[in-house]
């Protein structure tokens, strides 16, 4: 990529090693200048600097916590009044703002079928104001609010999502840059709302270290943990990188946020992976044979 | 053209009169017949602009205040726990300077759960930034939403135009409509900025330090001040182009008076009849309509009531621990003076309850026989006067 292209100036306020960055940075990208990003409270807001500084080379509105999905809609639909087209509005939203706070919003506008890209980077805790845990912190996990481990599992996004019948879902990692902007692609070239959830690993929150990001996302998608597919029109399930099937172990043990795990636990989230593999590969050929 | 409407109609049709591009809703009552009169309009192609049906009032201003920064002319209307949802999100709204219009039906805020007129709803917003205007039936309120664009798209701050609930919201009274070309005269050319400006990109409303954050909000309590005289302004044109203006305060017979009646929304309307037949009876009363609440009017409060002995004011509002919120502030206005008047505090008419003008009367007469007001207010629930 030409950094003359980058629309994520360096410069920016992410952490060293930070995941969101590179997923702003890919996303950003791929859609080009004529784009309107939102934000809302998270790490993407820090990322984006402080007035009169801006990270970001395309116009973005700073809204409130709970309300990426209605911003969008509004910015959406005021476009189309005033005859502009060729613009896309992204939403950049973090796992708290879209998971727990901002989720009866991203709702409202995904039942509507809003116009725009609802990107979540979903860094599995709230990093922002320093490692709590969200309803998307996976099960076991360590945070500073689950200091023994969180005993509940990760809300199943996707599925909610899904459930709203949108024209296009994905899931993606930084791991796999070329499978993430290709998605980043499709979605652009749709038209309703169209959702991305993107693994934005977190070295500060997960307590690993900052060269480890790329190889964790990896590992999240090749012991699948966190495959990588797509469902179109909430119907149709495609798998866009098979995952080799790597024990979750190799995925948890490079994580500090998982040094407590016993091998019981280890062993009873290989099986709930399992299991949620399964349930996928369901959803992928049961559309096959129809 | 006069048509025989409810307060709740008389606020759609001035939507459509102005234009409106983009409206944003949710139900709630008593505000929901002005939702579902402008899904009408919209559906048969009365207004030309866009209907969002918002999942929630916190949602449906989220959208009004990003569109109109994408330069179109926004409406929602709301009541009650919908404008205490919507809390958070109307201090973005004047920050952010966009030129909003709100119509708000005033709803007792629960608990307990109840549906009739309190004014507590819109006055537990008056330090989000919005400017406030108090209308008495629905000709008022018609006419206040074409001022209200022309003052908001002006000064760039958000405006609450107001109704009591039920009274206001659903009595049937005959309305003039105004002509749509007179209305298209009125209002200032539909040429609102668009804020994403793909040539000169900025991020709105990042992070600012402390530095930034005070010269943001004194500018803003600036304009805000500044707003009265555009308020003043934008009814005094509205007058000479329409025949009717309210202005910011109204005062009746009160050169003379002794003692003075202070109201705000439909109560004015029976305090005006208490007045006729207090002074038929030979009592020299007057009446100030308070219709600006944000800014406060506090001069021309002082100017129409300094020289009085007495002032009776009457609050379909409470402050718990406190009192009524207008009589507050218009304590707050004459504090500095010299030689004021005593100033009596009432509260009544909450959730509706009845307050007829010779309730009204009977109130007049008692604060003329007494010798000091209580420092809190007066309950006119469960008080025989």
């Amino acid at each position: 990529m030409d950094t003359r292209d980058e629309l994520l100036r360096q410069g920016h306020l992410a952490c060293p090693g930070c995941g969101l960055a590179v997923a702003m940075r890919l996303v950003l990208s791929v859609l080009g200048q004529k784009t309107i990003v939102v934000i809302i409270p998270s790490c993407e807001a820090v990322i984006s600097a402080t007035y009169p500084l801006s990270a970001l080379k395309v116009p973005a509105f700073h809204s409130a916590f709970v309300i990426a999905g209605a911003t969008a809609s509004g910015i959406s639909r005021a476009l189309k009044i005033r005859g502009e087209d060729d613009i896309t509005v992204l939403a950049f939203a973090g796992d708290g703002g879209t998971y727990d706070i901002g989720l009866q919003s991203l709702s409202g506008a995904a039942e509507r079928n809003e116009d725009f890209i609802y990107v979540c980077l979903d860094n599995e805790a709230y990093m922002n104001t320093g490692i709590q845990a969200s309803s998307s912190t996976p099960y076991c996990s360590w945070t500073i609010t689950t200091p023994k481990g969180k005993r509940e599992k990760k809300k199943k996004l996707m599925d909610i999502i899904v459930a709203h019948s949108v024209p296009y879902a994905a899931t993606a990692t930084i791991g796999y840059p070329e499978d993430l902007m290709e998605k980043v692609k499709k979605a652009k070239a749709l038209r309703g709302t169209r959702f991305i959830h993107i693994l934005a690993p977190c070295p500060t929150g997960w307590r690993m270290k900052e060269d480890l990001t790329g190889i964790v996302s990896i590992l999240a998608s090749e012991t699948k943990v966190f495959p990588l597919y797509e469902v179109y029109d909430g119907e149709i399930y495609k798998i866009t990188k098979m995952p080799k099937g790597l024990p979750v172990r190799d995925y948890l043990s490079i994580q500090g946020r998982f040094s407590h795990l016993k091998d019981e636990d280890i062993e009873e989230i290989q099986r709930n992976v399992d299991r949620e593999w399964e349930r996928l590969m369901y959803l992928v050929k049961r559309n096959e044979k129809a | 053209m006069v048509e025989l409407l409810s307060g709740n109609y008389a606020i759609a049709e001035a939507v459509r009169l102005c234009d409106v591009d983009f409206i944003a809703a949710y139900p709630i009552t008593p505000q929901t017949p002005i939702y579902e009169k402008i899904s009408e309009m919209v559906s048969d192609g009365k207004i030309r602009g866009q209907m969002m049906r918002a999942e929630s009032e916190h949602s449906a201003m989220a959208a009004c205040i990003s569109a109109s920064l994408t330069g179109v002319r926004v409406f929602t209307a709301s009541s009650s726990q919908g404008i205490a949802f919507m809390h958070e999100m109307l201090h973005f709204a004047s920050g952010n300077r966009v030129p909003i219009v709100m119509g708000c039906v005033n709803r007792v805020v629960s608990s307990p759960w109840a549906f009739g007129s309190d004014q507590t709803d819109t006055l537990s917003q008056r330090d989000t930034g919005w400017l406030q205007l108090y209308c008495e039936n629905g000709q008022e309120a018609l006419d206040t939403v074409i001022m209200a664009y022309r003052v908001a798209e002006t000064v760039f701050l958000p405006v609450m135009v107001i109704i009591d609930g039920f009274y206001t919201s659903h009595f049937i009274e005959p309305v003039d409509i105004p002509e749509k070309e007179n209305v298209d005269r009125y209002l200032p050319p539909k040429n609102l900025p668009n804020r994403f400006d793909h040539r000169n990109p900025a991020f709105l409303q990042n992070v600012v330090d402390a530095f930034y954050y005070s010269e943001f909000k004194k500018r803003q309590f600036e304009d805000t001040l500044r707003a009265k005289d555009v308020i003043v302004e934008a009814d005094r044109i509205f007058g000479d182009t329409f025949g009717r203006s309210y202005g910011i305060v109204e005062a009746v017979h009160l050169d003379d008076a002794e003692i003075g009646i202070v109201t705000s929304g439909a109560i004015t309307s029976c305090a005006r009849l208490s007045v006729r037949n207090l002074r038929e009876k030979g009592i020299k009363a007057g009446l100030l309509k308070i219709k600006l609440f944000r800014p406060f009017p506090y001069e021309e409060v002082v100017r129409y009531l300094s020289h009085l002995k007495k002032v009776v004011v009457i609050d379909r509002n409470v402050s718990v621990g406190k009192g009524g919120i207008f009589c507050d502030e218009l304590k707050a206005s004459m504090c500095n003076l010299e030689n004021r008047p005593q100033i009596y505090g009432f509260i009544g008419g909450l959730c509706g309850e009845d307050l007829p003008p010779e309730l009204i009367e009977k109130i007049t007469l008692y604060v003329l026989r007494e010798e000091k007001p209580p420092e809190m207010p007066i309950w006119i629930h469960g008080t025989n006067f």
